[in-house]
């Protein structure tokens, strides 16, 4: 079958099986490997991808019902000599160890600092309503969907937060 | 041939002279941007042209053999293309180190989950609906050992002992005797175990995620009857290992096999559920911790045995004990282990294999004997730090054990530390708890090349970078040694075509390699003074820039093309004569819930001392990393067995639950001692990987006795055994 995408602005088509995944299709159809596949579960975050602006686990998405999505991987936020805010304050916090949860982590914050801004409230969050102050407690919170087996997580966060600053 | 230098004595501390100012500081990692942006690619990312994708099949027995494959029951399956197995298989991967084939059972089936063939499809979606339908004919035998409390077959090893144990321990007036469990528990590397296998002639080229490519390689090339020269292994980026990647994996072999007799690469990436099943895991342990001493807290014996698990035909068996045969001095010390053999997924190194598990609870055993004797528990550690190891004689390296608890209490703030049950804020207990570290820290051979030319230099080895920043030290090394900005070095690691490393492992990756790459600059600095006219202690090279014997050139002048340069490393004398170990001490901060029984971490500090530090930034994120684990093996991490078939039930990551954000706060702090071991290798540096973890989980055990009250004995302290605690106290 027939899938017709727009992945980092871009217009693809993509030829598949009814049963792949929206991660398969970016990692095997479309070389698009800053994806990663952690546990083709939902239950680790490494697959995370923008789709029409919000985040989700590619991994437990079919490519079929995506068909007109606008998709957004990591490859889209910017190259190494151009990287964006987000990813320039993971490099300088040491936001890592080996690199492969990070594209999920920085999916997941980008998107997440948009629900943040949009008032969206979280477990954490002192109101269901009104503007939500983007504390340690709030971005561990929110980021909680994203494993980091080398453990990076005070760092990320703290990228998280440098980055959240520089924009605001 | 390149001449092997043996660490036979101290080095002088060369990189205290040079001038350059890039080693020990917290440079960015160069490979970040790549990691960053989703460029760096680890071995399943990207296939050549016409790779077909393999899923692994595994066995649903326990023990027994392999009867028949029906290879015909999913042939008209669309795209699969067949079923490979035979004697090529491995049962498990191979243990870390072990330079040849792990045990190939044939069609002998002695776990639950082993893998037993591969079914490959034109699609990972075509392989994986072939894997789960593949009629498999199995011959089950009945009763086989699942539990190691249990196992009619335990080997027990002679105790190693100094001293007059029994009367050192009837004698004392202080004592504390107690038995402990630990959980299973697993890496969990978030890259699955991946491999693409693409054959050029009889030529192998195997993208795999590895920890020790110059093992890896003869392992596989033995596994498959090749000739290790026709091997080439690729593992650029490797999405963590934890030990786990150490040895060659199955889906290597298989992908490796199928893609020989296909005639086409073939990749295979292990399901998460597959990695937990088949790969090696950390030992459920049993353990015995005995101390006794005197009223003024000079103990009089130590006593640590434990009781291990492991699969028929491993040699490897938890070095639970480790830590505790060094860090104490008493008139007695006894150390005992038991292995029990039995049909679970076998066990192997997992980050920190003795300490991680052993210091847990000789750690908390000592609180305990702290709380007896009504003395500080920093106190106590202070007055029992041994002159020389207390086991072997040898005289330590250097040993900032002292400080470490020392400015460690000083800078937590432990004097504010009350007595248990004494602080509540609202539903929570507030506690704080501390703990030493240790790890032995070792030097493996290892080779590097480097290479200068007029624009830069070049370090190549096959070592590893699995997060842990070889890619950033070693362009800190060579800069340093060669007078040039970090950013103009080139390092080029995980290709077994470039000089064979110490791998990966043990923390000793960044040392034992690092040292290669310094003595392969050394060598060349040589021939700069050479060129310059002077003595090569005379010679400084500083951005760019060569002085010595009152002369003043550009590097780039003095080399004509490239100067090349190999060197390789071994331990040597002092390894003999010296103990060397890292050392630090942990404080950490818990609030136990008073009604559910949830314990939350809310600041750690570990003050570390690892030598001379080469980067102050991978050290400080590796430190971190370690007291996480430390804090998962505390409270969450277990794998729990099924008791009929010795299968794993906790096989995924929602119920194998690792440290998620939530559970980590935001206050982790670590420093470093500013210390140098001549002893351990040129560059006066230790391990720093699983130091972290050692003994953090202890601390964090001491902590939830401190906030109410409570001891417990068995890890991990999940709300269910806190309650328990709490009820019995009558709270």
């Amino acid at each position: 079958m027939k899938t017709d995408l727009t992945v980092n602005g871009e217009a693809r088509q993509v030829e598949h099986e009814s049963r792949t995944t929206l991660l398969d299709a970016l990692r095997d159809h479309l070389d698009l490997t800053g994806t990663k596949k952690g546990c083709d579960h939902g239950q680790c975050g490494a697959c995370t991808v923008l789709v029409n602006g919000r985040r989700v686990n590619s991994c437990l998405s079919l490519a079929a019902m995506h068909d007109g999505d606008e998709i957004t991987t990591i490859e889209g936020l910017g190259e190494p000599g151009a990287l964006n805010t987000l990813q320039e304050a993971f490099v300088n916090k040491d936001g890592y160890q080996c690199g492969y949860c990070t594209p999920g982590q920085i999916m997941s914050a980008t998107a997440m600092l948009e629900e943040a801004r949009d008032g969206a409230p979280s477990h954490v969050s002192e109101t269901l309503t009104g503007s939500v102050p983007l504390t340690d407690a709030e971005i561990a919170e929110r980021m909680s969907g994203n494993l980091c087996r080398c453990s990076a997580y005070p760092f990320i966060r703290e990228a998280i937060a440098m980055s959240a600053e520089k924009k605001s | 041939m390149t001449e092997t230098f043996r660490m036979d004595k101290a080095q002088a501390r060369l990189l205290d002279e040079t001038g350059q100012g890039v080693i020990g500081t917290p440079m960015d990692r160069p490979d970040g941007p790549q990691k960053v942006s989703g460029r760096a690619r680890y071995a399943a990312d990207g296939t050549p042209e016409g790779t077909a994708h393999g899923v692994l099949v595994r066995a649903t027995i326990t023990k027994g053999k392999v009867a028949a494959i029906h290879a015909d029951s999913i042939s008209d399956l669309p795209g699969v293309i067949g079923v490979v197995s035979g004697p090529e298989f491995i049962r498990n991967p191979a243990q870390g180190m072990a330079n040849a084939a792990p045990v190939q059972p044939g069609t002998r089936v002695d776990y639950h989950g082993q893998p037993i063939a591969l079914v490959v499809g034109e699609s990972f979606e075509a392989a994986r609906d072939g894997a789960l339908r593949l009629k498999v004919d199995f011959e089950a035998e009945a009763g086989a050992d699942v539990d190691p409390d249990t196992a009619s077959e335990v080997e027990t090893g002679d105790p190693s002992a100094v001293g007059d144990w029994d009367s050192a321990f009837d004698g004392a007036a202080f004592k504390v005797d107690r038995e402990f469990t630990t959980a299973a528990q697993v890496a969990a590397a978030m890259e699955p175990h991946a491999a693409i296998a693409e054959w050029q002639g009889d030529k192998l080229l195997l993208r795999s995620s590895l920890q020790m490519l110059r093992f890896n390689k003869n392992e596989i090339a033995d596994s498959l009857g090749i000739p290790a020269e026709n091997v080439q292994i690729l593992a650029p980026f490797v999405g963590g290992g934890f030990g786990s990647k150490l040895g060659i994996g199955p889906d290597a072999v298989a992908a490796a096999q199928a893609a020989r007799e296909l005639g086409r690469p073939v990749r295979v990436v292990m399901p998460r559920q597959a990695v937990f099943d088949s790969i090696l895991r950390r030992t459920e342990t049993t353990q015995r911790v005995r101390f006794a001493a005197d009223a003024d807290g000079k103990l009089r014996a130590v006593g640590h045995d434990d009781r291990v698990s492991n699969l028929w035909e491993e040699g490897f068996a938890e070095p639970t004990s480790s830590c505790s045969q060094f860090l104490y001095g008493a008139d007695a010390l006894r150390f005992q282990q038991s292995l029990a053999r039995n049909h679970r997924t076998p066990t192997g190194s997992v980050r920190a294999p003795g300490e991680a598990v052993g210091m847990l609870t000789f750690e908390a055993a000592l609180d305990e004997l702290a709380e007896q004797l009504d003395i500080d528990p920093v106190e106590l550690r202070l007055k029992n730090l041994p002159d020389t190891h207390p086991m072997t004689g040898q005289a330590f390296s250097s040993r900032g054990l002292a400080e470490c608890l020392r400015r460690g209490a000083e800078e937590f703030g432990w004097s504010a530390r009350g007595k248990p049950g004494a602080r509540r804020e609202g539903d929570w207990f507030i506690g704080v708890g501390m703990a030493s570290a240790g790890r032995p820290n070792m030097l493996i051979q290892a080779s590097a090349r480097v290479r200068l030319e007029a624009g830069g230099a070049t370090v190549e080895t096959d070592m590893t970078d699995i997060g842990t920043g070889t890619y950033a030290i070693f362009a800190q090394i060579a800069g340093e040694m060669l007078g040039l900005s970090a950013d103009r070095v080139t390092v080029r690691l995980g290709d077994t075509d470039l000089p064979g490393a110490s791998g990966s492992g043990g923390s000793f990756g960044a040392s034992s390699s690092g040292s290669a790459v310094f003595l392969a600059a050394r060598k060349i600095r040589a021939k700069l003074a050479e060129a310059m006219g002077c003595d090569a202690d005379e010679l400084t090279l500083q951005d760019g820039i060569a002085r010595g014997g009152n002369r003043e050139m550009a590097i780039s002048d003095l080399v004509q093309s490239e100067i090349v340069e190999e060197a390789q490393i071994e331990a040597g004398k002092t390894a003999e004569s010296h103990f060397s170990a890292g050392y630090g001490a942990h404080f950490v901060e818990v609030a136990v819930h008073a009604w559910t029984g949830e314990v939350r971490v809310r600041r750690m500090l570990g003050i570390m001392d690892i030598g001379r530090v080469l980067n102050e930034k991978t050290a400080r994120s590796q430190a971190v990393g370690g007291m996480v684990w430390g804090l998962g093996a505390a409270l969450t991490e277990e794998i729990s067995h099924d008791p009929r078939t010795g299968h794993i039930v906790t096989r995924d990551l929602a119920n194998y639950h690792v440290a998620s954000h939530a559970d980590v706060p935001a206050q982790m702090e670590v420093s470093f001692l500013d210390n140098r071991d001549d002893e351990a290798n040129p560059m006066q540096s230790r391990g720093v990987g699983e130091l972290g973890i050692s003994g953090a989980g202890a601390a964090v055990f001491n902590a939830i006795h401190n906030a109410c009250g409570v001891r417990l004995y068995d890890f991990p302290a999940t709300p269910d055994k806190v309650i328990a605690g709490l009820e019995a106290l009558g709270l």
